[in-house]
């Protein structure tokens, strides 16, 4: 008869009780110890006790692998901690302006805002009058156009770089890397002075999203760009060597390939573009009415609605609507981006 | 290419020490006598070329290939006549592989590449002026050393991913899905899951979705590098199953490591070297002739395993 015994699974590398006491003991050493040291110092505030508490439970924990393991081992977890506060210190700021916004914004948020305009109403008007649509809608209309005009050229700049390789490639890079530092004021300005003034004469939703693409262009040519140089030159080869001609390679294989990578070119393109105020005010001329016509006539957006009532209210109902906008703005791109996401993400890969 | 590679190292050591007599004896045990190779090769069925409808032969006219400035393989003049296997055997940077990448134009696709010398399809060169190298590359088809099927897209459409590549309209994709998988010895075993991703497959799976897949476009010539330098032994041998099915009805050039693998699939043999310089065409025989009684001695040499 077999008799082998089955030894019961184990998760030997996992950290002990003990262990964990220990790391317990420390931290509750630590908070006792920077809760002290602030009351005899008088370094009072959340932020002195938690710069305190980081210090200390540093030091505690360098010297606890010092005295267990060796020098080695205290160094690495000093490096440990360090990370751990930068990744704090990125945290904070997202976690803060979140929570500020949501906490500050609600109170702006009624059904009401979502389909009325603000063409009848001030800033100062009771927060139940009037509403968003119009900034929603022009952000909309606004943003989807850039993204029409930029996603095919930002794409096809990329292809030209990857897949022609040609003689311009480097003027070319160079010039889009230098494009991406173009500060948003001048690209306003420069439809303005190309556009607005010599050809229509007049501020419309269309000309914002020519300024906005000036923006969105190099960061989707340049994301791009990464993305199609991860394809692996292998699946170029077996393209062509199918009787593929580069085209219908780069269209059948390599940009499917890329798809995901695409959507995330799309995703810090409009990241990019969504929160601009400056160049919509230049060339779209910032509408407190519903327009839903980008050829004509000035257009509202998001970012001009909360800049409008940030600036020229003063009341609180006007710093309710801010801050209500400011909420809608946060959870627009939070649903775009997870939308992005679903749609990349569905299938394959 | 494991077995391979320890045997290189054994005969390595023996050469330094000749009169060693345990390492002669060792040498013995383990080295694979140029007869046994030849008994390999001599064993296969023979094969009567012409005998069924066949693809077309490729001929070779005094080839070179260039990298930039440098010279990596050097006139090679090689036919490989309708429906028969051709293996290139050689060590690494030889030539050999530059040279299977000449046949279907794929060499161009590195920038720096340039050539010299002609490759006759059905008796005409496929790099005169004007020829479609669409046609060139649906004619001879190519299978690569790693499995590529393109991730994007699931076993069926991998398939018939060239029909829409080289734009072909038909109307019996289901029968042509199947008869290429069939041909490929991959049908029994995806059969029901034509609808998942390629990459779900095991590597040995996938090179064979792969030889499918260049199946699918009716090459006349097939060239496959190092088709199984990936892959496992049982992988290994039911590619090797695979190419001598489809050798009945197309001429196929595989690059090869592995002299065993040439032994077993091959009627021609061909070895390159390069003696620092450009690659080149040493001796190029029948299979049984290579590894019995090869006339360079470099030939001989390298397939009994003195170096290399």
């Amino acid at each position: 008869m077999n008799t082998t015994t089955v030894p019961t699974p184990q998760k030997p590398w996992e950290t002990t009780n003990k262990q964990r006491l220990s790391t317990a003991s420390i931290i509750f050493a630590a908070i006792l110890i920077s809760f002290i040291v602030i009351k005899l110092t008088g370094l009072d505030g959340k932020l002195g006790f938690l710069s305190t508490l980081f210090i200390v439970s540093t030091l505690l924990i360098f010297i606890q692998q010092w005295r267990l393991r060796d020098k080695a081992a205290a160094k690495d977890s000093l490096l440990s901690s360090f990370a751990l506060l930068g990744m704090i210190m990125t945290v904070i700021p997202i976690v803060s302006i979140v929570y500020t916004v949501v906490i500050k914004g609600y109170k702006g948020i009624h059904f009401g805002m979502f389909i009325n305009d603000m063409s009848l109403n001030s800033v100062n008007d009771p927060i139940k009058d009037g509403g968003l649509l119009h900034a929603l809608v022009g952000t909309i209309i606004m943003v989807g156009g850039a993204l029409v005009i930029s996603f095919p050229i930002g794409v096809l700049t990329a292809l030209y770089l990857t897949e022609i390789r040609g003689k311009l490639s480097r003027p070319i890079k160079f010039l889009v890397q230098a494009m991406s530092g173009v500060p948003s004021i001048v690209a306003g300005l420069f439809i303005l002075s190309s556009l607005v003034y010599p050809v229509t004469k007049s501020l419309s939703g269309m000309m914002g999203s020519f300024a906005l693409s000036i923006l969105m262009i190099p960061t989707i040519a340049r994301t791009s760009e990464e993305m199609l140089r991860l394809i692996p030159q292998e699946l170029r080869e077996a393209g062509v060597a199918l009787g593929g001609t580069q085209w219908r390679t780069v269209a059948g294989v390599i940009l499917p390939a890329a798809r995901s990578g695409l959507v995330t070119a799309i995703i810090l393109g409009m990241a990019r573009i969504i929160g601009e105020t400056a160049p919509l005010l230049l060339v779209s001329g910032g509408g407190d009415s519903l327009n839903f016509n980008p050829t004509s006539g000035a257009m509202g957006s998001l970012p001009y609605y909360i800049w409008k009532a940030f600036l020229t209210g003063g009341t609180d109902e006007a710093f309710a609507r801010a801050w209500g906008g400011l909420l809608v703005l946060l959870a627009f791109i939070f649903i775009l981006f997870g939308l992005a996401r679903f749609i990349s993400g569905r299938k394959g890969n | 290419m494991e077995e391979r590679a320890t045997e290189v190292t054994t005969n390595d050591g023996i050469q330094k020490s000749k009169d060693n007599q345990e390492a002669v004896e060792k040498k013995m045990q383990t080295q694979v006598a140029p007869s046994s190779l030849a008994s390999v090769a001599g064993n296969r069925q023979a094969r009567v070329p012409g005998s069924e409808l066949l693809g077309t032969g490729l001929e070779t006219r005094g080839v070179h290939a260039w990298f930039g400035t440098k010279h990596v393989l050097s006139d090679v003049s090689l036919d490989f006549a309708a429906g028969t296997v051709t293996a290139l055997i050689g060590p690494s940077g030889c030539g050999k592989s530059t040279f299977l990448r000449t046949l279907n134009r794929m060499h161009e696709f590195i920038p720096t590449a340039a050539m010299a010398g002609q490759v006759l399809l059905d008796g005409k060169d496929i790099y005169a002026p004007g020829t479609d190298v669409t046609k060139i590359r649906l004619n001879v088809g190519m299978v690569f050393q790693k499995p590529n099927p393109f991730p994007s897209m699931t076993i069926g459409q991998n398939v018939l991913s060239g029909l829409k590549l080289a734009q072909i309209k038909r109307s019996d994709t289901d029968e042509l899905l199947e008869s290429c998988l069939e041909r490929a010895g991959l049908w029994s075993e995806v059969k029901d899951r034509l609808n998942e991703h390629g990459g779900a497959l095991s590597g040995g799976q996938q090179q064979r979705l792969c030889i499918a897949r260049s199946l699918a476009v009716s090459p006349q010539v097939l060239l496959m590098d190092e088709p199984c330098s990936a892959l496992d032994p049982g992988s290994t041998f039911r590619i090797e199953q695979t190419i001598s099915e489809l050798a009945k009805t197309m001429t196929i050039v595989i690059v090869t490591h592995n002299m065993q693998q040439a032994a077993r699939v091959s009627d021609y043999t061909a070895f390159f070297l390069s003696d620092g310089g450009p690659g080149a065409m040493i001796e190029a025989a029948p299979t049984s002739k290579i590894f019995s009684s090869p006339v360079d001695k470099r030939t001989e040499d390298y397939v009994t395993g003195r170096f290399g």
